[in-house]
């Protein structure tokens, strides 16, 4: 365990803190959408990264490949329903 | 000691995410709530897996990663339209 994996690990770690801090602070729906996407994109990313420089493999990639995908489809399908439910 | 820091944080975020579910108004509230939950635990699983040098944990997580996206968007198809295959 280099000190390098360790660190992207936790600033991976430290992403995905911040969007849950965010997730529970702001006042509405619409704006509470938006912070969990820094653990989803960024924080993820950083510690695929970390694993992959720790076991040497690209298979981390599939995770990487999966969550770009389907993130911004299911937070989409769940902001239309939110608005359905508003009446917007 | 990198590692156990970032599995506190990982830890801290998980009971936030809880926090969310509980008190959240609104349903969209909770399942998004739920969403940040597995995105977290998924974190968690890969940086234990980092921390015990097994690639075993790289499964888990890809499934636990597939399976939140299937859940948020089944509950938010239900909040949609009532029902989840039409």
């Amino acid at each position: 365990m280099s000190e390098l994996t360790g660190a992207l690990a936790l600033a991976g770690a430290l992403l995905a803190f911040a969007g849950s801090v965010g997730l529970v602070r702001m006042k509405s729906f619409f704006e509470r959408v938006h912070p969990p996407t820094m653990g989803a994109t960024l924080g993820t990313a950083l510690i695929l990264i970390a694993s992959m420089m720790h076991f040497g493999t690209l298979h981390e990639l599939l995770i990487g490949f999966v969550m770009a995908v389907t993130t911004p489809v299911g937070y989409l399908l769940l902001v239309a329903a939110a608005r359905r439910r508003r009446g917007k | 000691m990198m590692l156990i820091a970032a599995q506190i944080l990982l830890g801290a975020a998980l009971l936030l995410c809880v926090w969310r579910a509980w008190r959240g108004p609104g349903a969209e509230d909770r399942v998004l709530a739920l969403d940040t939950l597995y995105v977290n635990a998924m974190l968690l699983v890969l940086t234990f897996g980092l921390r015990h040098g097994s690639s075993l944990y790289f499964e888990a997580a890809l499934v636990i990663g597939m399976l939140g996206f299937v859940a948020t968007a089944a509950l938010a198809k239900f909040l949609l339209r009532g029902e989840v295959i039409e």
